[in-house]
């Protein structure tokens, strides 16, 4: 299954400073990029080629870390290292701040939706994850403040199917989150990352989890169940990809349309991986389809699949850059 | 910084300046791309001034010429600075120093990494990840309290 990526387009989206994130909305038809110029960008397609429809200045007193639509594709959240998560609210040409969400002591690293639309998931250096719960008025209420991370939590990710959300931190751990009278609490604890995990990406079922580090591996872990029926939840580690990275990889992410996996890495490199498919699903084996070395001219933060389009792909740079790929294979 | 109280190294071992670096046929020719060397990474960091004393980091013996390595054609440096005591509480500040002013000098495409030397200190650990991480760094210089105190160490004296 050798695959090929092909640049579409690069687009410099944040001028001197790094492009931390890009994020596709649910119809796959705007980009949302952010970064170390404090701004949220909204890219749309003309014709062949990318252009900016608006420019989110104004939210944030410094650099924006993450964005996140909402499933609905109606909002836009923004975390920031100035502390807050911005709400926006799209209009018809425009986006409006609707509501800025406080509460974490210091930068705020991520933020996440809940395939529901009703939950929001932050986390922050302060070591801890809020879950934030929306009411039909667009009200915004902190339900839970969970500390199992002894250090900073970089990142966090919700089940596409289930109320269950994973987060992954400088501690080199990853925790499983679930929600036990009207609590949410650590439920499991992924040990294996020899130091930092950087980002979480579901596979399309929600039946494994990739991690990606700062030891240079991505890491797949599914959850077994003990055979009695019992709900003692472990998530063991059932493939780990070396070898291949260079640097830190900052982000993996899982395509729910291909089963793909996508990585970005501190080595400028985008890589794609594909599952064999006659090995165990209790063993997988992924091997390298397609590799770029040298996709951006620094860092490679963000790599994001489009959901509606199979094998476009986004990424972005330290140089303030994204950049739009078609993978293809022949499969 | 340290306002009234007492230094924690108030008798630090000085070290000897290395001279100026003797230019080459090779240098002054003009159509000669010159690769970056570790003696130009030196330069850019030896007079970095230590947050305490006033004096450099060269006269320190904080940073030195053999413990910085540069790969040109990879794009990669790598600086290992050696704090003047084991517990010193100013090696996380040294380090984003250094790493500041690399990341200021160098051309975009290199890879920068700055760890304490090997075995010198007692957090080693714990402050090299900080310092190799980037978004850690970056979070850090947003903060103009931090900022201002780096760029005090980074700002030039007479050599």
């Amino acid at each position: 299954m050798k695959g090929a990526l092909e640049l579409l387009q690069r687009v410099s989206a944040h001028a001197d400073a790094c492009c931390w994130y890009v994020a596709w909305n649910p119809a796959g038809t705007l980009l949302a990029s952010c970064g170390g110029d404090r701004a949220i960008r909204i890219w749309g397609k003309e014709g062949d080629s990318w252009e900016c429809k608006c420019v989110l200045a104004d939210g944030h007193q410094r650099t924006v870390r993450k964005v996140a639509w909402s499933p609905c594709g109606k909002y836009l959240a923004s975390a920031s290292f100035d502390a807050t998560t911005c709400i926006w609210k799209k209009t018809d040409d425009d986006f409006e701040s609707l509501t800025v969400l406080e509460g974490h002591e210091n930068e705020v690293k991520c933020v996440a939706w809940a395939p529901s639309g009703n939950l929001l998931a932050t986390c922050s250096r302060d070591k801890s994850v809020w879950i934030w719960e929306v009411d039909e008025e667009d009200e915004y209420e902190c339900v839970s403040v969970v500390n199992s991370h002894t250090q900073d939590v970089k990142h966090v990710v919700w089940h596409p199917t289930q109320e269950l959300l994973a987060s992954a931190s400088y501690d080199n751990k990853v925790c499983i989150y679930k929600e036990e009278d009207d609590d949410w609490e650590c439920r499991a604890t992924l040990e294996g990352h020899e130091s930092t995990v950087w980002s979480l990406a579901f596979d399309p079922e929600g039946r494994r989890l990739a991690s990606c580090s700062d030891d240079r591996t991505v890491k797949i872990w599914k959850e077994s169940t003990a055979g009695d029926g019992s709900t003692d939840e472990s998530w063991k580690c059932v493939c780990t990809l070396s070898g291949f990275h260079g640097r830190t990889v900052y982000d993996v992410a899982w395509c729910r349309l291909t089963g793909a996996l996508a990585t970005a890495c501190g080595d400028d490199g985008v890589r794609v991986f594909r599952e064999d498919p006659t090995a165990d699903s209790e063993q997988p084996v992924f091997f390298m389809s397609a590799h770029v070395p040298k996709a951006h001219g620094q860092d490679v933060n963000c790599v994001s699949w489009n959901p509606k389009e199979a094998g476009l792909l986004a990424t972005c740079s330290d140089n303030g850059e994204f950049a739009i790929w078609k993978y293809s294979s022949d499969s | 910084m340290s306002g009234g109280t007492r230094l924690e190294n108030a008798n630090p071992l000085i070290f000897e300046r290395s001279g100026e670096r003797l230019l080459t046929v090779a240098d002054e020719d003009e159509d000669v791309a010159d690769p970056i060397d570790d003696r130009e990474i030196f330069d850019l960091i030896r007079s970095i001034n230590d947050p305490e004393h006033p004096l450099s980091l060269e006269e320190l013996n904080v940073v030195e010429q053999m413990r910085v390595n540069v790969n040109d054609e990879e794009s990669t440096v790598s600086v290992e600075f050696t704090p003047t005591i084991p517990h010193c509480s100013m090696a996380t500040l040294i380090g984003l120093s250094l790493k500041v002013k690399l990341l200021r000098s160098l051309p975009d495409r290199f890879k920068i990494d700055v760890h304490i030397t090997p075995g010198t200190h007692a957090s080693e650990d714990a402050v090299n990840k900080q310092l190799a991480d980037k978004e850690r760094v970056a979070a850090a210089l947003e903060n103009s309290q931090l900022l201002e105190v780096v760029n005090q160490c980074l700002s030039t004296r007479s050599m």
